[in-house]
């Protein structure tokens, strides 16, 4: 058993370790090897969303230091413009849903370093709908939603 | 090959105010070709990446929903004059572009 075992890591095993090491396959990516969640971004509703993203809807908090920032009524539905600020402490990341379109996830951005937890950014919304922005911040999610009011769909055409 | 992005860093103290723009269509799928009929297939940026001087700063990942040319904006403290920006992006075709700046 322990004959076959060296056998393996010394010939075959070992050999092809070192190639795909050479090749940059087994590199230890730290961050840049997240592929595109697609389970959250293709998620039609907001629980499918949140679940993709491991974050269960009952955990969040509302929370006042999550500040979302946008128009009320939002006269071009293809643009409307975005800014959230978290002033949690140890923040390390903030999701964007637009609860009524027809996927909700709109971004998700990790921070690190002597990025600041804020983000402001464009999207586009269906119809009027609540946009709820979530923050992890020490292995905690909280929350915060505004209702943004369109008068002109952005996705239809 | 995309059009190039515009990148602003703008300094004020340590704080540097970041600001992208990316030439990008950010097709949704959802959306019909007016002569055709027929639907338009999904083009859009699905993640992109801030690097300061190398180091990642920011990974982040974007749904259909982002409007079209796409403008991100951040805050970074501690940045000084010369420390360098490196964004990325890939969309859902694989296609990717990576661009720079210097803090003036």
């Amino acid at each position: 058993m322990d004959e076959l075992r060296r056998h393996i890591l010394k010939s075959g095993g070992g050999a092809a370790l070192a190639l795909l090491l050479g090749a940059g396959l087994l590199r230890p990516t730290r961050v840049l090897a997240a592929n595109w969640n697609a389970p959250a971004f293709e998620s039609k509703d907001v629980a499918g969303a949140l679940r993709g993203l491991g974050a269960g809807a009952a955990q969040a908090q509302a929370s006042a230091d999550l500040k979302l920032d946008a128009p009320e009524i939002a006269e071009n539905g293809a643009v409307v413009p975005l800014e959230i600020v978290s002033k949690i402490p140890n923040t390390s990341a903030i999701a964007v849903l637009i609860e009524k379109n027809p996927q909700p996830l709109a971004g998700h951005f990790e921070f690190s370093g002597p990025l600041l937890p804020q983000v402001s950014l464009r999207v586009k919304m269906a119809e009027t709908s609540m946009v709820r922005v979530l923050a992890l911040a020490g292995g905690k999610y909280y929350s915060s939603s505004k209702e943004i009011k369109v008068t002109a769909g952005g996705c239809g055409g | 090959m995309a059009d190039p992005m515009k990148i602003r860093a703008r300094l004020a103290g340590d704080v540097a105010d970041l600001r992208v723009l990316m030439a990008h269509p950010m097709e949704t799928g959802q959306r019909k070709d007016a002569r055709s009929g027929q639907p338009i297939p999904p083009h859009f940026i699905q993640k992109f990446s801030i690097a300061l001087n190398g180091t990642h700063v920011l990974e982040a990942q974007t749904g259909m929903a982002v409007s079209r040319n796409p403008v991100f904006g951040f805050k970074l403290a501690g940045i000084k004059a010369g420390d360098k920006f490196t964004i990325t992006w890939t969309d859902n075709h694989g296609e990717t572009r990576s661009d720079e700046t210097v803090v003036a």
